[in-house]
């Protein structure tokens, strides 16, 4: 047992020496790397920062929703109401965004928590449809066509393209690093155990002294905030913005089945499964509905057969955590298995 | 005024398609606390094998119902005891994420294969036909077949719940899994039949929504949340209750795109989030606690 | 060859182990009372018969068919019911319906609604309502009716007299030698030792899962049975 723990702590100071090596060659590709690696560097980031909320959610706060689109595109609106309305500094609508996303999680949070377990997954869903119908009536944001970011308000980022790109390429790292530190140190934390609890069993957690609805709530408020704030540095690349495209479902899709894929419930499993998406994305591109399906069939594979995803699978088989959070509780069950 | 009259009218036609899609989904939810988020997708895949029967046998929208709800009833036993079977447990996780690939692999097949295009089952003079109710209420006699059979087969559904070896078997089972297995009741078959059941109506909705609009690949999504919507307005208590929230439902929606036509499906779910807040448990609850 | 015959059994919660390597026999025809302290394993050594936890053994056989890895369902098909502990009424099945289901598996026999409610006069009024708006002797006398619907060769009682009062359990009690005359065998989980020695032919005393003594009650002295009982 003890060689165990010591096996484990060796494996995670690699990973966050690997980590931090990584980390340190990322921050210099603005001055080596071209401008579609760039590009493609800012959307990797970009999901896997969303797939770590995601997992935050519902691996550890067991609140599956799937209507986390909606705070993409709340964010992405956001940005452009501060933009152009109160001419707020381009970048400094992300961290705006994050917070009015998380204000604005509040009375959703009251709605959508009277809905439980399966339920509320729909109920999220629900709420994201009404942000999607709701800003399409908007006429000042330009109804159901959207809108575009005023050149003024790119220029305001910086003045030269490549000094844009860069700016937008840091932002993007400094929040995929910010949101899995944000997670990691928030598991380590002694509400990492209480969320942990609350996921493994509603009734076990409420019998340690859990308040679960607190705990859930927070998850929830954090996951707003984070996503909200992705969804404005998302739009900051995409320049135009439509209600169709900023709440799509589909954002929601990408992240559940990198997160299943890769495996729910750690903070490796959604690094895992963004680097597969990337990875198969290129070479699949061309197949477009084929690759979803492939994806679809992977998913609902590996929820069948491997639930833990693939980090899950290697992490059993050699034992090994790189950002070792406390483990699931097992608890017995009722019945045989089947 | 009159037109106002109308929207209802209109409304409440639409809300018994709506309780179709509803029933199905509030059996499987009743039986195993399943929610398949596959559920409208299975709605759209019902309609385009209608479609294929339909062209190749030149049958009637109607006829194709003898191919189509046993193919489907088959189906949703297959789904169940080879996939869903599976999935249930304590987690919540596993059948949620898993009906949710099967709805994105079901989409994207029927894209693949059908295209996105609209299409329609044509169901010949009918489509155009309406009875005057009164001045200003015209009823198309499509929507009024579609609503009654609908309030028929709730009626039935409620009957067979109420009545039958097999009703009594999905009740106690939603009471009690493990002491319904100690009477005998082989759950998983239970399972497997509750899907059955579910996709038939499923069918007989995908059939329905076929004659009456059009349907394309990606409408499974919007069709799940009526559906969901319908089941938590109405409560859980029987599927009376469905009927009052798909009812609810296509009222609001019409009384919304009467304001205004963006505002068909917003009024729709706003309708839905103001009774969740005021009544949390659905219009018509079950009485007993679970 | 014996109605049920167990060796070796392993029962396990998860990761938790309730039953350690138990034997157990039951001849047709026979009465057999299980006693133990809470959480002896008891209703555990019930649910491994019906197959409703999971559970090895060497041998676990019904009338010398196999039933190791069978389903819940089939194993009651061949003729086990079990009263469970806490009646389990369905809530929202009427007392008829819970009787109704309770011959589910169709087998034939001897027991039909007619001859329940013969059995239980009491519940003849109250056939229509909910089984949970009845009193707990009720409710217990529903659950037994349930069991015998299914023309069972053997029932398993758990906790019969479980927080009912003492009429009511000696009306319940009075039962048993009826559904013994129809040559059912019975298992009786009982806290209520004197109960349980009354009515069986051969009584096993479970301690912390493990077999701790098994006789006759005419041969077992009331010390032997409390230490079993209590552990020393
Ligand atoms: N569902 C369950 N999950 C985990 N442990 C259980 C469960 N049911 C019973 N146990 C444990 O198994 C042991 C035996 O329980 P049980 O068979 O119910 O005892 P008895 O019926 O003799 O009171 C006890 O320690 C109990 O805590
Ligand atoms: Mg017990």
């Amino acid at each position: 047992m003890t060689s165990r723990v010591v096996h484990s702590t060796r494996a995670s100071r690699i990973g966050m020496s690997v980590a931090a090596v990584l980390i340190l060659v990322l921050l210099t590709v603005p001055w080596w790397g071209d401008r579609a690696t760039m590009r493609l560097l800012v959307e990797i980031f970009y999901i896997l920062a969303l797939a770590q909320l995601w997992n935050l959610l519902a691996g550890y706060g067991g609140l599956v929703s799937v209507g986390q689109q909606a705070f993409i595109g709340l964010g992405g609106y956001l940005l452009f109401i501060l933009v152009i309305f109160l001419d707020i500094g381009t970048i400094w609508t992300v961290p705006m965004a994050g917070i009015l996303g998380a204000v604005i999680s509040l009375p959703i949070a009251f709605i959508v928590f009277r809905l439980r377990g399966h339920y509320f997954a729909i109920g999220t869903w629900v709420v994201a449809e009404v942000f999607l119908l709701g800003f399409a009536q908007v006429k000042a944001l330009g109804g159901g066509s959207g809108m575009s970011l005023p050149i003024a308000a790119i220029k305001s980022i910086a003045a030269s393209r490549a000094d844009r790109d860069a700016t937008i390429y840091w932002l993007a790292l400094a929040l995929a690093v910010a949101v899995i530190a944000g997670i990691y140190l928030l598991l380590r934390s002694r509400y990492g155990l209480a969320l942990t609890a609350i996921r493994d069993s509603e009734e076990a957690s409420r019998s340690l002294g859990v308040d679960n609805f607190r705990a859930k709530l927070m998850v929830f408020i954090l996951a707003a905030f984070g996503t909200s704030a992705i969804g404005a540095l998302i739009y900051i690349t995409k320049i135009r913005i439509t209600p169709s495209a900023a709440f799509d479902i589909n954002w929601t899709v990408t992240i559940i089945f990198i997160v299943v894929i890769g495996g729910i419930g750690s903070i490796e499993g959604p690094i895992v499964g963004t680097l597969i998406f990337f990875l198969l994305r290129e070479p699949l591109a061309p197949y477009g509905t084929w690759y979803l399906i492939l994806l679809g069939v992977t998913a609902v594979a590996v929820m069948l057969k491997a639930p833990k995803g693939l980090w899950g699978l290697f992490s059993e088989r050699f034992d090994i955590a790189l950002f070792p959070v406390q483990r699931r509780l097992l608890l017995g069950t009722d019945d045989k298995p089947g | 005024m009159i037109e106002w009259v109308n929207s209802i009218v209109q409304g409440v036609l639409t809300g018994g398609l709506y309780a179709l899609f509803a029933a199905g989904l509030a059996i499987i939810f009743g039986v195993m606390r399943l929610v398949n988020i596959a559920h409208g997708d299975l709605i759209v895949l019902a309609a385009f094998v209608a479609m294929v029967t339909i062209e190749t046998t030149g049958v009637d929208p109607f006829v194709s119902m003898v191919a189509v709800l046993p193919f489907m009833f088959f189906f949703g036993y297959v789904l169940q005891r080879g996939i869903l079977n599976y999935t249930l447990g304590d987690d919540l996780l596993p059948p949620l994420l898993v009906t949710f690939g099967i709805s994105i692999v079901i989409q994207n097949l029927l894209l693949e294969i059908f295209s996105a295009d609209s299409q329609r089952l044509k169901a010949g003079p009918i489509e155009v036909s309406s009875v005057e109710l009164v001045e200003g209420i015209e009823l198309g006699t499509l929507p009024l077949i579609v609503f009654v059979i609908a309030v028929a087969l709730i009626f039935a559904l409620q009957i067979g719940f109420s009545r039958t070896r097999l009703g009594r078997a999905f009740r106690a089972t939603s009471d009690d899994p493990s002491t319904a297995r100690l009477m005998g009741i082989n759950q998983k078959h239970i399972f497997g039949l509750a899907m059955a059941v579910s996709l038939v109506l499923v069918a007989i909705a995908g059939i329905f929504i076929g004659i009456r609009t059009n349907f394309d690949p990606a409408l499974g999504p919007t069709r799940l949340l009526f559906a969901f919507e319908a089941v938590i307005i109405g409560g859980l208590g029987s599927m009376w209750g469905t009927l009052a929230g798909g009812v609810i439902l296509g009222v609001a929606q019409n009384i919304g795109a009467k304001i205004d036509p963006g505002w068909q499906f917003l009024a729709g779910h706003i309708a839905f989030l103001v009774i969740l807040v005021l009544r949390p448990n659905g219009l018509f609850p079950r009485t007993r606690d679970d | 060859m014996s109605l049920l015959e167990i060796r070796n059994l392993d029962a396990f919660y998860g990761d938790f182990q309730a039953l350690f390597g138990f034997d157990f026999d039951l001849e047709e025809h026979e009465t057999v009372a299980a006693i133990g302290a809470n959480g002896a394993g008891k209703t555990t050594l019930l649910r491994a018969i019906t197959g409703m936890v999971a559970a090895t053994s060497e041998v676990l056989s019904y009338r010398g068919e196999s039933i190791q890895s069978r389903e819940a369902a089939d194993i009651v098909a061949l003729g086990v019911a079990m009263v469970p502990e806490g009646r389990r009424l369905f809530p929202s099945l009427s007392v008829e319906e819970n009787l109704v289901i309770g011959g589910y598996s169709g087998r034939p026999g001897r027991w039909s609604l007619e001859r329940v409610y013969e059995l239980f006069p009491a519940l003849r009024n109250r056939r229509s309502v909910p089984g949970t708006a009845l009193s707990g002797g009720e409710q217990q006398m529903t659950a037994i009716g349930r069991a015998l619907m299914s023309n069972p060769d053997l029932i398993l009682f758990d906790e019969l007299s479980l927080g009912l009062a003492p009429v009511v359990v000696k009306e319940i009690y009075e039962v048993l030698p009826v559904i013994k005359a129809e040559g059912t065998a019975m298992v009786v989980v009982e806290q209520d030792i004197n109960r349980a020695l009354e009515v069986a032919d051969r009584v096993y005393c479970l301690q912390e899962g493990r077999l701790a003594l098994t006789g006759a009650p005419g041969d077992l002295t009331r010390d032997r049975i409390s230490a079993a009982y209590f552990g020393t």
